[in-house]
């Protein structure tokens, strides 16, 4: 069974149309991409999963559950959790207190300085600038902080929207990077990425999104040999 | 050379420059002259300075209450003046009681204690209930609904407790242990004065400790910076405005009954003049800022109490105390034009609020 299935979602801004009849699965242990260009309904597919936005239309299920019932903020306790895209760190905040608040919902204090102590390990950056406001952070940081405040949560999905936009090439890099190793640890991921490029060589499926349908899905690697794909969203 | 500074200044600058110029000369002429004249001796002014002191940390806890509002939903709520009212005012019949059946002035701490108690309870109450009723259905509403609502619910409230607790004006019961003055290193200070500057630093810490280090304090903070963010992180949003709210209405409560105590008595109207200085005191701040709510509170209440006799006693003005709500709003049309994001206000103007 998917760990996280989309089941003939529409959704609507208003009057706008933005998800006509979209169906994605994501299976355990997968790395699914979501590649499309703007405003084709990437990051509306993925505000309708974290509850942010109501389909208008079908259901979004997580290991069966339907996950309609639930507000967005009782959704990431169920272990979908998102970093949105542009980062939207708290810049009002230092970093430990973003890392505090991706923890909102847990109870286990231990678990949450087991939790810093990893994300620390993994981006020492953040370590070194604990007390420091996060608005005050470079691009490259912030990445790294939107990332670490999520896994906080402990997320068995995590949904990553555009984590490598804005980002100099070295840094793309080292986000893509880092989501190997969370995928290496056993999260599960939903990426969306206009590098497609990128995207479609670190993901096992993807899905390709034009105007609101999902117009193709395949294996990662025969979307990078597909002509359309290539000429649509790689530049060739 | 020239040119180009024409370009950036406008008439309307030039016309705002002279305003605040004459005022700043009419205040430091009439400051001089006051100073020369020698009308008031130093204990009167430190007796001003500590009056101000009283005033403006009661100002300085409502304005806690418009200025964590306004983070959280970037509105005015025009109606907290009547939250601080419903308190003191509901108080009264609770003081009253105690002190016809003596209990006031056998127990005095534990019945002041209940005052608060009641105070902050039905405070507490109406602002969480107004936001529930009046606010939360016009969330995403545009901007001007939830202002001009929070109009109406002002008038609401009054007129709801006027028609609940009556229109006369109502005299608080005096407290034996608030009478009378302490000697503080060589200075006379009314024992109830210092009790309110006390009482309200105490409360200040608590709130402004509470909203920086508990856990729902943070969330507090995440929600006014971006509430979609917030619910990603599993904060419920709705939960942290209510809890919003209900601090505003708690410090807004025991605000009340500090009034209360330090002027004796309480109507339906008493709100309207405090709401709209407290407002101002945020607004000097920088709105949104609590620190900054906290900080502008106390200077205008100072300001109030020395400016009268410093700034107009000297020009020849018959009765300057009377002019000391003239002066406070003349700061709210200066600050607001000079310098819109108040005192410790930067940080608003990089957020896109």
């Amino acid at each position: 069974m998917a760990m996280l299935e989309l089941r003939n979602v529409h959704a609507h801004y208003g009057k706008i149309h933005a998800l006509k009849d979209i169906s994605i699965t994501v299976n355990k242990g997968e790395i699914v991409t979501l590649i499309g260009g703007n405003g084709a309904g990437k990051s509306t597919t993925l505000k309708t999963i974290s509850g942010t936005l109501r389909p208008s239309e079908g259901k979004i299920f997580l290991n069966g559950e339907d996950l309609g019932k639930y507000p967005a903020h009782e959704i990431v306790t169920k272990g979908i959790v998102q970093v949105p895209e542009g980062r939207r760190v708290f810049g009002q905040l230092t970093v430990m207190e973003n890392l505090d608040l991706g923890a909102f919902t847990s109870k286990d204090k231990k678990r949450d300085a087991n939790n810093i102590e990893k994300i620390f390990q993994m981006f020492p950056r953040l370590a070194e600038r604990s007390k420091q406001l996060a608005g005050t952070l470079s691009g490259g940081e912030q990445q790294m902080l939107a990332m670490g405040r999520a896994l906080m949560a402990d997320p068995k999905i995590l949904l990553l929207d555009e984590p490598s936009m804005g980002l100099a090439p070295v840094l793309v890099d080292s986000v893509f990077d880092t989501i190997k190793t969370l995928h290496a640890q056993g999260v599960t991921i939903l990426l969306v990425e206009q590098n497609a490029r990128m995207a479609l060589k670190t993901a096992s499926r993807g899905y390709v999104i034009q105007t609101g349908k999902v117009i193709l899905e395949d294996d990662a690697k025969k979307l990078l040999e597909n002509e359309m794909v290539k000429k649509a969203y790689m530049g060739d | 050379m020239f040119q180009k500074w024409k370009d950036r200044v406008t008439v309307t600058d030039i016309v705002m420059w002279m305003i605040g110029g004459t005022l700043l000369l009419m205040c430091l002429w009439g400051s001089v002259s006051t100073i020369r004249a020698g009308l008031y001796t130093k204990s009167h002014w430190i007796d001003f300075v500590i009056f101000g002191l009283a005033q403006g940390s009661i100002y300085s806890l409502i304005a806690t209450g418009y200025t964590m509002v306004y983070g959280v939903l970037k509105m005015i709520n025009f109606a907290h003046g009547e939250v601080f009212m419903s308190g003191p005012f509901t108080g009264y019949f609770v003081a009253t009681a105690m002190w016809r059946s003596d209990f006031l002035d056998n127990h005095p701490i534990i019945a002041i204690i209940a005052i608060f108690a009641v105070a902050m309870l039905i405070s507490t109450m109406i602002a969480y209930l107004v936001e529930k009723i009046a606010y939360r259905p016009l969330r995403g509403a545009p901007r001007l609904i939830p202002l001009i609502t929070a109009i109406g619910a002002s008038f609401f409230l009054q007129y709801l407790f006027r028609g609940l607790y009556g229109s006369g004006i109502n005299a608080y019961p005096d407290v034996k242990v608030l009478e009378g003055f302490w000697m503080i290193l060589g200075i006379r200070v009314l024992k109830i004065q210092a009790i309110v500057i006390v009482a309200a630093i105490l409360m200040m810490i608590v709130l402004y400790g509470f909203i920086m280090s508990t856990k729902v304090g943070k969330a507090i903070r995440a929600v006014s910076e971006d509430k979609e963010a917030a619910a990603l992180m599993g904060i419920d949003v709705d939960a942290m405005i209510s809890t919003t709210f209900v601090i505003g209405g708690m410090a807004a409560g025991a605000a009340g009954v500090l009034y209360a105590l330090m002027y004796k008595q309480v109507h339906f109207f008493m709100g309207f003049i405090p709401g709209l200085k407290a407002f101002t005191a945020a607004v000097l701040g920088g709105i949104g800022n609590i620190p900054g709510a906290m900080l502008g509170g106390v200077f205008l209440g100072l300001i109030e109490s020395v400016a009268p006799a410093l700034f107009l006693d000297g020009l020849g003005i018959i009765a300057p105390y009377q002019l000391k709500d003239a002066i406070a709003f003349t700061m709210l049309v200066m600050i607001l034009i000079f310098r819109p994001t108040g005192i410790l206000g930067e940080r608003l103007a990089t957020k896109k609020a």
